[in-house]
């Protein structure tokens, strides 16, 4: 059983980090919290070595894009305590172009590949990565394929009529 | 993905540049990795990933829910029965649908025979890359049996694609509990023979022990999980972490090692095969009475035979092929205890047919990014052992 509740943990990041917390919500049970990109780091670090939090797990790093939104492109990362046995999952939002977040292999080493993951689909670049390159697809590739704007199939094909499928 | 070797006149080096991979017999896979070598001494190593990338996460967007099953069993394709269950349980959390005890226990029981398949195959090609050969032919006999299991259960043998959402396909047949009852009257001597051929032989101690090693607060930091962190001593297992399809209800032991080398993988994905042998036994022995699947049917495909008969039935089969289902806006991380660690699944729906976005936390894309440290210094011949022991499968270093 979690031993941090998600209010505490809300309280205690509205504490130190303020204004900087721009929204939460809480789906399925997971504490959802949005915040400034500027402050990505101070946050995963605070949480990091605050001796009652210990969110000492990185479980994931993506990227998700919103087309519609003022700031399009997202970093999603979902940290684990495990002393406490509590999740928490992070979104900072960037925008379309020349996006800049700051890394987070300051803090977890395994952040390195994830990070790079995310460059490779959406283009974000993490400021201070050590080796920013692709790394699933080839380096000749200029576009960001997970990006909404580029699509599964050629647009141009008539022979295929699939208005009922996907989006 | 691209690294190519670099083009510097050999003779005017003192190190050697040797390109391992990216089809190499001793990797298992398609994996690169050029090493620079002092003699026989490893000075740096140089990943490079991607060669089976197959964009699993782009394609997942234009897939309706139950299409995605099958991008699943193509990740960690040693265990692919984990990777269909860990994925309906995900849907089952965004639909918010509950599901018999019955259907979670069979669920259970495929899923530690998944976990017994892909730790056979870790631990006996392990044996292989040490030279011995007679163990593995041995156990794969067994590997065999379970997948004729498999096959009772959802015809098919490697990639499964088992279950539904909100449940199993269909009730397990008399025959495959009796497969499962003959397989676990046969498999614990088989694989005590292969522990009592490998475990404490000296060639493999002698290759094994102390060999690419990590230490607990380095695996931690590196997003290790599974078989490599609790061989490094921290015992976070999802199964009892958070208790998904009714783990609570079993008795079983998390095993831990002490030094994070290969030697203590091979034994503890050893003890972890004796545990799921522990859990399938009270599984199936203490196998509920109710439905195999959950009493949701706009999510849950119906019987081939009810569509034909039943005008309900023949709507929702039509609306969930078509993807005509409403689906909940919303997002969820799930987790189940993949073969070779944490598989994660974040759904984020937008209320269409499709995923908006979903994401595969795969334990070995992760970990494996810690191989040039653990085989700094070591000999070219130790990182052939250590990369084997890691347990990092093609498919879902790829997606």
């Amino acid at each position: 059983m979690a031993k941090i509740s998600n209010s505490f943990l809300l309280e205690r990041l509205q504490a130190k980090f303020g204004e900087k917390i721009l929204s939460s919500e809480e789906p399925y049970g997971m504490l959802t919290i949005t915040a400034d990109q500027s402050i990505n780091i101070e946050i995963l670090d605070f949480l990091f070595k605050e001796a009652d939090l210990q969110y000492q797990f990185l479980t994931d790093i993506c990227g998700i894009h919103y087309l519609d939104q003022a700031l399009p492109l997202g970093v999603i990362y979902h940290v684990h305590s495990l002393v406490n046995n509590h999740r928490v999952r992070f979104k900072f939002f960037l925008p379309d172009h020349n996006p800049h977040i700051k890394t987070a292999t300051t803090v977890y080493a395994g952040a390195n590949w994830m990070e790079r993951e995310t460059f490779d689909f959406y283009g974000i670049i993490f400021d201070g990565h050590p080796d920013l390159r692709r790394i699933l697809n080839v380096d000749e590739m200029v576009a960001f394929p997970l990006r909404k704007e580029f699509p599964l199939e050629d647009p141009n094909r008539i022979d295929k009529q699939d208005k009922f499928f996907g989006r | 993905m691209s690294t190519h070797l670099p083009l510097v006149n050999q003779l005017e080096k003192e190190t050697t540049t040797l390109n391992l991979g990216p089809t190499h017999p001793a990797t298992h896979g398609i994996f690169q990795n050029i090493l620079e070598l002092d003699g026989e001494k490893i000075i740096s190593a140089e990943q490079t990933v991607g060669y089976i990338h197959r964009a699993f996460e782009k394609l997942a967007e234009r897939r309706a829910f139950y299409q995605i099953t099958t991008l699943t069993d193509r990740l960690n394709y040693c265990s692919s029965p984990i990777n269909n269950m860990g994925w309906h349980m995900t849907a089952e959390k965004l639909l918010g649908i509950t599901i018999p005890k019955r259907a979670q226990y069979i669920r259970v029981i495929v899923m530690e025979l998944a976990r017994i398949a892909d730790h056979l195959v870790l631990n006996s090609i392990l044996a292989v890359d040490c030279g011995a050969m007679t163990g593995f032919l041995y156990v794969m006999q067994e590997r065999e049996k379970i997948y004729d299991i498999y096959e009772e259960i959802c015809g098919a043998r490697l990639t499964t694609n088992m279950g539904r959402i909100g449940g199993m396909e269909r009730d397990l047949s008399d025959n495959a509990i009796k497969k499962i009852h003959q397989f676990l009257r046969d498999f614990p001597k088989v694989y005590a023979e292969f522990e009592k051929l490998v475990s404490r032989n000296r060639i493999f101690m002698d290759r094994t022990v102390g060999v690419g090693g990590i230490s607990a607060e380095r695996a931690l930091s590196y997003g290790f999980t599974g078989v490599n962190l609790r061989a490094a001593g921290v015992d976070y297992d999802v199964r009892t972490m958070e208790p998904y399809s009714s783990y609570e209800d079993f008795e079983f032991d998390i095993p831990v090692g002490q030094h994070g080398d290969v030697y203590d993988r091979y034994c503890v994905a050893g003890q972890e095969i004796w545990e799921s042998v522990k859990i399938i036994k009270q599984a199936i022995n203490n196998l509920p009475t109710d439905s195999f699947h959950a009493d949701a049917p706009q999510y849950y495909l119906p019987p081939k035979i009810e569509v034909y008969k039943n005008m309900e039935a023949l709507i929702y089969h039509f609306k969930i092929v078509m993807g005509e289902v409403d689906m909940p806006v919303g997002e969820v991380y799930h987790a189940v205890e993949g073969g070779n660690g944490e598989l994660g699944f974040y759904l984020v729906s937008d209320g269409g047919r499709t995923p908006y976005r979903l994401h595969f936390r795969r334990p070995c894309f992760i970990y494996y990014q810690a191989f040039p440290e653990i085989i700094q210094g070591s000999n070219l011949s130790d990182a052939i052992v250590t990369m084997s022991s890691m347990n990092v499968i093609a498919g879902e270093l790829d997606a």
